[in-house]
């Protein structure tokens, strides 16, 4: 008990005293300057739930961790698949594919910015090259496309990481014992790779998950600042801009509870159904 | 069934040679046993054959027809690993189908086929089990099972036996025996137990360092051991080797009486070595004796003891002998001879003469 003690303070201080005042938040609505706050009861949730604008928000988060989380696993697994059947300069590879875990999400958000900017974007003026006029700013579906692919980038490189311990532990053996019971590539990869790496994968999905929702706020920030009209403010930032910009502190604090409801839910469905289906 | 042929088969690793050329006709339906200490190049043999490593150079023949360039699966080969290599996520029923489900198989003839399997082994009770939910001699059998319903033309075993403990062991490896009789199955078998070599193999390869230093029925390798290495290699407690310094008394008698004339002629030579097995020395009066013996330490294991002690020049002997004989004490001078064409004579190369 003493030796968890510190564990648990940085827990309650950290977590559990915010979601506390975040639940307690929930329930007032106060004035700009946080002067004085009034009792509205669950007000906050009734019109959070009625908006628009919100609901669109659950779509957005919806496709945004979706599409992230599938990017960064997929690229990641390939990228591991293909690491491990290295024998030379798998060393180099390995290094070089870990980098990117370095880089903060701002950063990486900036840095893609910069090659997708209108003006001076390399990666935009290549597509006006190609005859394709690329826009974020205006364009919704390339807005959310690259938001996607910047908060994938970094991501990439923790599931790789996982991938190939994953990948490193399955004994030789066992893949040889299925290349002599006839399997080729992608069948064993498909009948026995796949599953026996289905822990490590299911970790991945729920930690992804997770990112998705809360970690990249620095990458949506620094690209879209959730537009353009919204369509890349997926519920963190939503929590952000109502809280921070729009300094509605009740409706933020309301969000804030709405989104750990999900997450928590979330994570149930996950360890319920998906569970059941990974082998250990 | 099938015979298999190795010509001259070589593999380096980069600059590494680790096999030297291996040449080999095995019949059909014939046990081999490669056996060799850790490192001789066994493992790598029967990966060749198996497809799993490739070939440097030379051939290898499966019913006279090279599969150097064929995808393991191509070569109608089946292998039992050390380890198992079970597919860990499905059922025994599963692992043993696997194969047969990929080569698109009729289901009932799939069913069919585990089942005789499942029933020659005694598995029949543990088909819907995965292998972490068995025994290390069941995992053992599922694995002779996955080999079995693919009727493959060749087994190959990568020493099958040695994570089982010692009494599994000897049970499994009559089984193996068996059931390599009654397939009727040509199989190539590497350990690095003697005691498995002699009992399982109609032929044995006996590999020191990528060469094949003999190849021969077990007990012709037992009796006559061409090098120094089989000699101390294939029998336990391992063979006695000293020099012809070593004889002290009775030397003429000694050295006239057991050698051929052209083993007297190498003996005369630096560097040549004498092999005895420790089996074939009795202690004996001092007077009738060609060795002398300082006991260091006496074994009772029963039914047979064993006498370690030191030869005049300091090479270490071992004497086996009857366990109801009179135990000797350490520090004991005993005398000891040989009996008759027992003893071997082995050039400074170490090839036996």
């Amino acid at each position: 008990m003493l030796l968890l003690l510190p564990q648990v303070l940085v827990t309650v201080v950290f977590f559990f005293y915010p979601a506390g005042q975040a639940i307690w938040q929930s329930l007032f609505i106060s004035d700009p300057f946080g002067l004085k706050s009034q009792f509205v009861g669950l007000g906050n949730f009734e019109y959070l739930l009625a908006d628009r604008f919100y609901r669109a928000s659950f779509a957005t988060t919806a496709i945004f961790s979706g599409l992230t989380t599938v990017v960064s696993m997929g690229v990641a697994l390939y990228l591991a698949v293909l690491a491990d059947r290295l024998i030379k300069g798998s060393g180099v590879y390995r290094t070089l594919l870990i980098w990117p875990y370095a880089v903060a999400p701002a950063v990486a958000g900036v840095l893609w910015l910069f090659m997708f900017n209108g003006r001076v974007g390399i990666v935009t003026w290549y597509l006006g090259l190609m005859g394709y006029d690329w826009n974020h700013v205006l364009n919704d579906g390339e807005a959310m496309g690259l938001v996607v692919v910047a908060s994938s980038w970094g991501r990439i490189s923790y599931n790789f990481l996982f991938f190939l311990a994953g990948l490193q532990a399955i004994p030789k053996s066992v893949i040889e014992a299925a290349a002599i019971d006839g399997a080729q590539f992608w069948t064993r990869f498909r009948t026995i790779i796949f599953p026996l790496l289905s822990p490590v994968t299911f970790f991945l999905l729920v930690v992804n998950i997770v990112y998705a929702f809360f970690e990249t706020f620095g990458v949506i920030h620094t690209i879209t600042s959730g537009g353009p009209q919204q369509a890349t403010t997926i519920l963190v930032y939503k929590v952000f801009s109502d809280g921070f910009v729009g300094q509605d502190l009740g409706s933020s604090a309301a969000q804030s509870v709405i989104l750990l409801v999900i997450v928590g839910a979330l994570t149930i469905v996950q360890f319920k159904f998906i569970e059941r289906r990974v082998h250990y | 069934m099938a015979t298999l042929k190795l010509d001259g088969l070589k593999k380096s690793f980069g600059d590494t040679k680790v096999i030297h050329g291996i040449d080999i006709d095995i019949a059909e339906g014939e046990f081999i046993v490669i056996v060799g200490p850790s490192g001789c190049g066994k493992s790598t043999l029967l990966r060749m054959v198996a497809g799993l490593e490739t070939v440097t150079s030379g051939e290898i023949q499966i019913n006279g027809v090279r599969v150097n360039d064929l995808e393991p699966m191509d070569r109608n080969i089946a292998m039992v690993f050390q380890n198992y290599a079970l597919y860990p996520h499905m059922n025994v029923f599963d692992n043993m189908a696997y194969g047969l489900k990929i080569a698109k198989t009729p289901k009932p003839e799939i069913a069919e086929r585990v089942q005789t399997a499942a029933k020659l082994l005694q598995l029949e009770d543990f088909l819907q089990r995965r292998p972490r939910e068995l025994s290390g001699g069941q995992r053992q059998r599922v694995a002779m099972g996955r080999a079995i319903v693919r009727r493959p033309a060749v087994f190959l075993f990568d020493e099958p036996l040695s994570n089982l403990d010692a009494k599994l062991r000897v049970q499994m490896r009559l089984e193996i025996r068996e059931l390599q009789r009654s397939l009727g199955v040509t199989a190539l078998y590497v350990t690095h137990d003697q005691v498995e070599a002699m009992t399982l193999a109609d032929r044995m390869i006996v590999m020191n360092d990528g060469v094949a230093d003999q190849i021969g029925a077990p007990l012709d390798v037992y009796k006559n051991p061409a090098t120094t290495f089989v000699a101390g290699f294939i029998g336990s407690p391992a063979t006695n080797f000293f020099g012809t310094d070593e004889v002290t008394v009775n030397r003429n008698k000694a050295l006239m009486s057991a050698f051929s004339d052209a083993e007297r002629a190498v003996l005369e030579k630096p560097a040549t070595m004498i092999g005895v097995r420790p089996e074939h020395l009795q202690v004996c009066e001092p007077h009738d004796a060609y060795l002398t013996l300082s006991v260091n330490y006496s074994e009772a294991l029963g039914a047979e003891t064993l006498i370690h002690g030191k030869l005049p020049m300091g090479t270490a002997i071992t004497i086996r002998q009857n366990g109801h004989l009179p135990l000797p004490e350490g520090g004991q001078e005993l005398g000891a001879v040989w009996s008759e064409n027992s003893v071997m004579v082995f050039d400074q190369n170490g090839k036996r003469v």
